[in-house]
């Protein structure tokens, strides 16, 4: 049968087993648009900016775990995905990205629209392709889901000129393709892995540092299977947090730059680091030339290039985190720490860094707890990037898997309220609660309308200082509290929310928090809360600059154990 | 950190682009390219480059894994250890007249090179080997006076029967992919 390079496109994705895609229109993808009624199938959620649609992808995909897809037109289109492409391939999130691209002739002409996108997104997809002949795309189509899903998932680029989508050509959805190139290890190495079991069952003073890799292999069970059975007490990364219920007795919080202190203490005194699904990144691991120098480290991971990137590794496993974990448990010993978990607990009560203290004005940590009582921790919960995910990180407890949607490794702030969108629409029945800056929400504001289009009931937490707040805590701690460019006059963020079509309150004292967040689960729609917080509040705690993990600061007050009045 | 060469080769798609994908991989993770030398290799619609880099034997690894994780790329191996037949050609264009032809002419000789132009006033000398030889010829005439010079950089293979796919070519996983123990 013949068909345009449109219908084997949008063919593909229904194969794909595509529901919902996210973009703009413009001029190269109006053929690709023009076909989409053909397709009932899939619903295409028009974002206000691509950006938007790139983190609604991105949302979408974290939310699922299915592959999240985003379209852009040429040029401006494409360029403006180019910050989502990023973020998803640091965070490892399944994506493709379809951009329209001027027509073959033109191509390297400088023609109006053009860039070259393929060039420009190498260091950040997985993979990308120009297509450049018509009967590729359906193979093309294959691949990149395939690619983008398998393995260590990313994003995957595919560039498609305009008249490539108007040309018909007879049309056969590949069965089978072949990558020579491309075979993940998924299987641990045998002898590996009875190597690691060894240590393990022999480690005094063990702890396991659990990553995204963790939620991505679906590997909660194993997971806690192996902290069960060998009794080793679980730290997660950021993005790793919701990888072990929070409330689990093995669970010690996150470990970090803004992590727990006892997490950064104990990851420091280990004798045995059990790294899954992890990449030793340096927010995680603070200086890492003096990151925890006589630990014995295994290192499970499916990307063989991530072992010995960061920090040396003792014993390497290549595999896919769920295979591996549960290969490895059945040579694993029941096991006790006693002593050292005792310590741990030491640690932790002597660090009571998450304390609220009693204030009368509105603590972005009471919000969050709030937030957490409200939902009874049922929540979605997306952030954008700040401060305010560092409280959303530190004071909401992740008791189910996967619940914590944040950018991580490339720390992109917008990510939020996008990300939400995308995440609603993948979990259509969750309480999706997209918490976020002044200074975030600002760079993707405009997908409020997108959330009223859709109708999403997604609620929106401002955390409202008047700062870009991370950077004042800076120029506070570091920078002799000179507040360059950082002070924001913001809008009346609640206006704004009312002239896109979704209502709002503001919480400008401590007894307006509770009102405003039952408000806004009451309302059946979206709903936005503008919390005007503590304009100077830093979070804590938190390593010091170029300091290792054990080098803290722990915020004045709190450390004296003493709550302010 | 300083490192010394290493001689990395990979077995990668014929396709547009794939040159550009290796050489910006290595420049974005920080690494100073010193040769790289493309071309077919015994497989069709497979290519076949011998990158030279300098680096740690850390960072190089490190390298290895990063140039074999591209989509694009069947195999990347480090042979710098190995037992291996190393080779470069070079073209060396030597001013020369009447009283210096023949003296340039025995040097030529003696390294088994060979003259492949001669005008009025130069002669041009086309020779292989590795990098040593070519190096020590070229000590030599500098003397003369080198007009124009254009080396390929090192292709470079392991001595013995295996081959870099080898008895693997088509199973799931080469050598590079399989685990290491270090």
């Amino acid at each position: 049968m013949k068909m345009t390079g449109a219908q084997m496109m949008l063919d593909g994705l229904v194969k794909e087993g595509v529901e919902v895609t996210f973009g703009i229109q413009g001029g190269k993808v109006i053929p690709l648009f023009d076909t989409m009624p053909q397709y009932p199938q899939i619903h295409h959620v028009l974002t206000r900016h691509e950006q938007g649609a790139a983190h609604a992808a991105e949302g979408y995909a974290r939310a699922t775990g299915k592959v999240g897809v985003c379209i852009a037109t040429s040029g401006p289109g494409a360029t403006n995905l180019v910050t989502g492409i990023a973020d998803a391939f640091l965070d490892s999130v399944p994506m493709v990205a379809i951009t329209g691209q001027v027509n073959r002739s033109d191509i390297g002409k400088d023609a109006f629209q053009e860039v070259d996108i393929t060039g420009i997104t190498l260091p950040i997809t997985k993979h990308n392709y120009l297509v450049l002949e018509t009967a590729a795309l359906p193979r093309i189509v294959r691949e990149a889901f395939y690619l983008a899903r398998t393995g260590r998932p990313g994003p995957v680029l595919i560039d498609v000129p305009g008249d490539v989508f108007m040309e018909q050509v007879e049309y056969h959805y590949p069965a089978e393709f072949d990558l020579p190139s491309y075979k993940p290890t998924l299987k641990g190495h045998p002898a590996q892995i009875k190597r690691a079991a060894k240590l393990i069952n022999e480690a005094k003073e063990p702890v396991i540092l659990a990553g995204r890799g963790v939620i991505i292999s679906g590997a909660y069970a194993e997971l806690k299977e192996l902290a069960e059975k060998a009794q080793i007490p679980v730290i997660t990364t950021l993005l790793g947090i919701s990888a072990i219920p929070e409330s689990h007795i093995l669970s010690y919080g996150w470990l970090g730059m803004h992590g727990m202190v006892h997490a950064n203490l104990a990851t420091d005194a280990a004798d045995t680091i059990i790294a899954i699904g992890m990449r030793f990144d340096d927010r995680a691991t603070a200086k890492v030339s003096a990151f925890n120098p006589h630990a014995r480290i295994v290192h499970i991971d499916i990307d063989p290039a991530e072992i010995g990137k960061n920090v040396k590794v003792d014993i390497p496993i290549v595999g896919d985190v769920k295979n591996v974990l549960s290969q490895l448990n059945k040579l694993i010993e029941p096991g006790e720490h006693i002593d050292w978990i005792a310590r741990l607990d030491e640690w932790r009560r002597a660090h009571p860094a998450l304390d609220i203290r009693d204030s009368e004005s509105v603590l972005p940590q009471y919000v969050v707890q709030q937030i957490y009582e409200a939902t009874k921790g049922q929540a979605t919960i997306v952030t954008g990037v700040g401060q305010h995910q560092m409280w959303a990180a530190q004071h909401y407890h992740y008791d189910h898997p996967n619940s914590l949607i944040t950018s991580g490794g490339l720390g992109t702030m917008g990510f939020g309220l996008p990300a939400a969108i995308g995440a609603q629409m993948g979990r259509p029945k969750a309480t999706v609660w997209c918490l976020d800056g002044d200074g975030s929400f600002q760079m993707t504001i405009q997908e409020l309308a997108t959330i009223q289009q859709e109708r999403l009931p997604i609620k929106i937490a401002i955390f409202n200082n008047g700062f870009l707040g991370m950077v004042r805590q800076w120029q506070d701690l570091f920078f002799g509290k000179r507040y360059v460019a950082t002070p924001l006059s913001g809008p009346d963020f609640v206006k704004i929310a009312e002239a896109y079509g979704i209502p709002g309150a503001a919480a400008k004292r401590k007894d307006d928090v509770v009102p405003a967040i039952e408000q806004a689960m009451k309302e059946p729609g979206p709903f936005l809360i503008d919390f005007r917080i503590e304009p100077e509040e830093n979070v804590y705690p938190m390593v010091k600059l170029g300091g290792s993990l054990v080098e803290l600061l722990e915020g004045e007050e709190i450390t004296k154990g003493v709550a302010k009045p | 950190m300083t490192g010394n060469k290493h001689t990395l080769v990979a077995l990668v798609e014929d396709r547009p682009g794939v040159l550009n994908r290796m050489a910006s991989l290595c420049r974005r993770r920080g690494f100073n390219i010193e040769s790289i030398a493309v071309g077919h290799s015994e497989t069709p619609r497979l290519s076949r480059m011998t990158i030279v880099v300098d680096g740690t034997n850390t960072m190089i690894e490190q390298l290895r894994k990063q140039l074999d994780k591209l989509v694009v790329t069947m195999k990347v191996s480090d042979i710098t250890g190995d037992d291996i037949v190393a080779r470069e050609l070079a073209l060396i264009k030597v001013k020369a007249n009447s009283a210096t032809r023949s003296e340039i002419i025995q040097i030529v000789d003696i390294f088994r090179a060979d003259i492949v132009d001669v005008a009025a006033n130069s002669v041009t000398v086309q020779v292989t080997g590795d990098e040593d030889k070519i190096d020590s010829l070229l000590s030599l005439l500098r003397g003369f006076g080198i007009k124009e010079m254009s080396r390929t950089g090192r292709i470079a293979m392991t001595r013995g029967g295996s081959s870099l796919l080898g008895a693997e070519k088509g199973t799931s996983a080469g050598r590079s992919r399989k685990q290491s123990a270090s």
